[in-house]
């Protein structure tokens, strides 16, 4: 019995580049800086990949939530070899107000829209490190939850996942279906090859808005401000140890 | 069976001199690089006799009124925090990845536009200051040591944008300060990558000047087959275009082919500000191999039939019995302390399978063990673990030794016999000496390990090395493969050329930078 995945990819703000504050401190410039898909999310849809090679699964949907630019990060989905795209079109000026509550609602219907078996997520985006979707996903769904894994097989009566907890490693059995969110060390993503990306470009995605899923937009979450790190200050030059111990005293370092 | 003294006979017999940075270490790891300031390195300087003559040391250019005016009027071009003299700068600056003792440069300038660059170098050539290119200081033979002090011009710092990506017409143009990770991060994703891999992160246009190459060179080339223009700015400030303004077409006949002229003039004819690089289709399947094999000589003899096979090998790298040993004790790995081959093979999924097939025939028919193979990315890393750590298990088997990596290759016919006699010659002299090759190219690296503090031992392994490198050129090699003369192969690269060869080497220096500022005491002696 093959299942189907719907793998969800967000498009961020790629990790190498050097993060600027908005002048109005309310968010991140993001005109004009270099995005790519989430890093979690590259790994779900490469371990959504592994299952389909392993004939587990069948089928893979891939779906992405934002502006026009969002299609890139779906195609890069499509090159790994998803089988096809959900664009869920956000207008640019939303979404600094699209949080992480809505976008479950979206994948909550999504899932059962599409009838899927596993929903698979990032564990969490790197620009907001938010680590809510998944969770709140397979709550609305009230499906059993599999997250953080760095092992998922398949067993007769569900899934077998390890998660890598704080203690170690946790190895919890779920039923289907299930939402699972992608770690780190679950696996190492493929590249895209240019024979893929080019198959990618013919694969259909299907357009639509969070209206069209009956999901409202209202902001749950207002941000009240941005702010840079404190700046590092230049180190002091000390003359001896004296020196040194009386300024660690001055500091508060010293209880002698 | 021929011994390297037979080989030897036929070599021409030239006076060898310690030079003031002969020892050469290779990082063929690639993942850490060690720490420029140990101890070790105060010791190796107590070992180095310099007679190799060279011009008198400048004078402190920064505290003297002409010093003065130098750097007010580098300042004025690149602006006063792009110019410094502090000593941690200074020293940096002089100092590579290599165990030469570098020499700082006196001043190091910072520019941020080929503009820049050549009103530098305008400047140096009004005031006779040496100028020494800077690209990220992971080159292993001294080449940005300031054997006269003069102008550091570091062209990596701020000078660090790709300027243009081709994706339809696979090539990229860069600024120095793009490594060549950066530049495979950033075109990953259009299912291209830059496939020259010498280990370190090392800047693309400084490969450029050195002539790099890597791992995968036996499939995708080195650096010079791989460049397409290159940016130059001479001595003199002229700014020129090695293969035409704005050209990057696949193939040329305009002209005499100064791409390849600077490819590997590592900074002694001009300053590289920009290179057209090529870049290629990431592999559709990739799977990594590993076989042992009982002795060295049949590890080769499986290396050369395969390449008769005409099997388009991506990476094929030999370790020899005691580098496996190293790698066992140093990873974890329990390999059988036998000679093994690392192999890669790129292409479609039935391409590269059928290529490891006739691969695992050839092996097994050459005596070779089990031969261990993996696709998925995590399996393909575990498998190559051995590979990527060869630098640091070596150093870890003597802990406080250093190494002189040699850097021979020759054609690959010649590979089984050099690469036994090398091994008995090392035995013979009672030294370690690890070995890690390329031998996809008919390069191999061995690292001979000495302790700092005895220079009876790092003589030994200087004979070695001097002997294996005239052994090279004998069977048709060359004294370096991909690290470069800088200037501890001088007399060698003598050797190799002769008297006439090295006075057009000359000739040409002379007509593009008659002063002799650029990177002073490199390569080939001025007379």
């Amino acid at each position: 019995m093959a299942l189907k995945v719907l793998v969800g990819c967000k498009r961020v703000i790629d990790y190498a580049v050097k993060i600027r504050i908005k002048p109005d401190k309310l968010g991140v410039v993001t005109e004009g800086v270099k995005h790519s898909m989430n890093p979690f999310d590259e790994i779900a849809v490469e371990e959504a990949m592994r299952m389909k090679e392993r004939k587990l699964v069948n089928e893979i949907i891939v779906v992405s939530c934002g502006p026009a630019q969002a299609m890139e990060t779906i195609r890069t989905a499509l090159a790994m070899g998803a089988d096809r795209g959900i664009h869920v079109e956000i207008p640019v000026d939303k979404m600094d107000t699209f949080q992480p509550l809505h976008v479950s609602k979206v994948l909550a219907k999504l899932a059962e829209k599409e009838k899927v078996d596993i929903v698979m997520l990032g564990k969490l985006a790197i620009d907001d490190d938010s680590n809510q979707t998944a969770q709140m996903t397979a709550s609305l769904l009230d499906w059993p939850q599999g997250v953080f894994a760095s092992k998922i097989d398949k067993t007769d009566a569900g899934l077998e996942i390890i998660r890598e907890v704080d203690g170690g490693l946790e190895t919890i059995r779920t039923t289907l279906p299930a939402v699972l969110s992608a770690d780190l060390r679950l696996n190492e993503p493929r590249y895209a090859t240019l024979p893929n990306i080019m198959k990618a470009k013919k694969k259909k995605v299907e357009k639509m808005t969070p209206a069209d899923l009956g999901v409202d937009m209202a902001p749950r979450i207002q941000i009240v401000s941005v702010e840079d790190p404190p700046v590092r200050e230049a180190g002091q030059t000390v003359a001896d140890v004296d020196d040194l111990v009386a300024k660690l005293k001055e500091k508060g370092f010293s209880s002698a | 069976m021929r011994g390297l003294p037979q080989l030897l006979s036929r070599a021409k017999r030239v006076r060898v001199g310690f030079s003031a940075s002969e020892p050469v270490l290779a990082i063929q790891a690639g993942i850490l690089q060690p720490d420029k300031f140990t101890q070790t390195f105060v010791q190796l300087r107590g070992l180095q006799s310099s007679n190799v003559i060279s011009q008198a040391p400048l004078a402190a250019v920064a505290d003297t009124d002409s010093g003065k005016q130098l750097r007010q009027e580098l300042e004025t071009i690149v602006g006063p925090g792009n110019v410094s003299s502090g000593e941690s700068v200074v020293l940096q600056h002089g100092q590579d990845e290599g165990p030469h003792q570098g020499k700082s440069p006196d001043i190091v300038v910072f520019p941020s536009s080929t503009e820049e660059v050549s009103e530098i170098c305008k400047i140096c050539t009004k005031h006779n200051i040496p100028i020494i290119p800077y690209g990220t200081g992971t080159g292993l033979e001294g080449g940005i040591s300031a054997v006269d002090g003069g102008v550091c011009v570091n062209v990596s710092k701020n000078m660090n944008k790709i300027l243009q990506i081709h994706q339809e017409d696979f090539s990229a143009v860069v600024q120095p300060g793009i490594s060549r990770e950066m530049l495979n991060q950033e075109v990953r994703a259009d299912g291209l990558w830059f496939p020259v891999d010498p280990g370190a992160d090392a800047s693309v246009c400084g490969m450029c000047a050195t002539g790099a190459s890597g791992t995968n060179a036996v499939r995708y080339g080195t650096m010079k087959e791989n460049c397409l223009n290159l940016e130059v700015v001479l001595a003199d400030g002229r700014i020129i275009h090695t293969a035409g303004i704005g050209s990057r077409p696949k193939k040329s006949s305009a002209g005499y082919n100064l791409t390849s002229l600077f490819l590997g003039s590592e900074g002694t004819l001009g300053i590289i500000t920009s290179a057209t690089v090529c870049l290629h289709a990431i592999p559709e399947s990739v799977a990594a191999a590993v076989v042992g094999f009982p002795t060295v000589q049949n590890a080769v003899d499986t290396v050369v039939m395969t390449l008769q096979c005409s099997v388009p090998m991506a990476r094929m790298e030999l370790l020899d019995e005691v580098q496996m040993k190293a790698c066992n004790e140093y990873s974890g790995l329990s390999y059988p302390e036998t000679p093994h081959l690392f192999l890669e093979f790129h292409g479609s999924e039935s391409e590269v399978e059928s290529q490891t097939e006739t691969v695992r025939d050839i092996a097994a028919d050459n005596e070779g063990g089990e031969f261990q193979w993996a696709v998925q990315q995590e399996d393909r890393t575990k498998l190559w673990t051995a590979r990527h750590r060869a630098y640091y298990a070596d150093i870890a088997l003597r802990p406080g030794c250093r190494s002189l990596t040699t850097d021979v290759c020759v054609p690959v016919s010649a590979l089984p016999d050099l690469v036994t006699a090398t091994k008995a010659d090392i035995a013979e002299h009672g030294l370690v000496g690890p070995m890690v090759g390329h031998v996809g190219d008919g390069n191999f690296h061995t690292m001979l390990l000495f302790d700092p503090a005895d220079p009876e031992e790092f003589r030994k392994c200087k004979e070695v090395a001097n002997k294996m490198a005239r052994s090279a050129i004998a069977l048709g090699g060359t004294c370096t493969g991909e690290h470069g003369v800088g200037q501890g192969k001088m007399v060698l690269l003598e050797e190799q050329f002769g008297k006439d060869g090295i006075d057009v080497m000359r000739q040409i220096k002379g007509a593009l930078d008659p002063q002799q500022l650029m990177n002073p005491g490199k390569v080939f002696s001025r007379n």
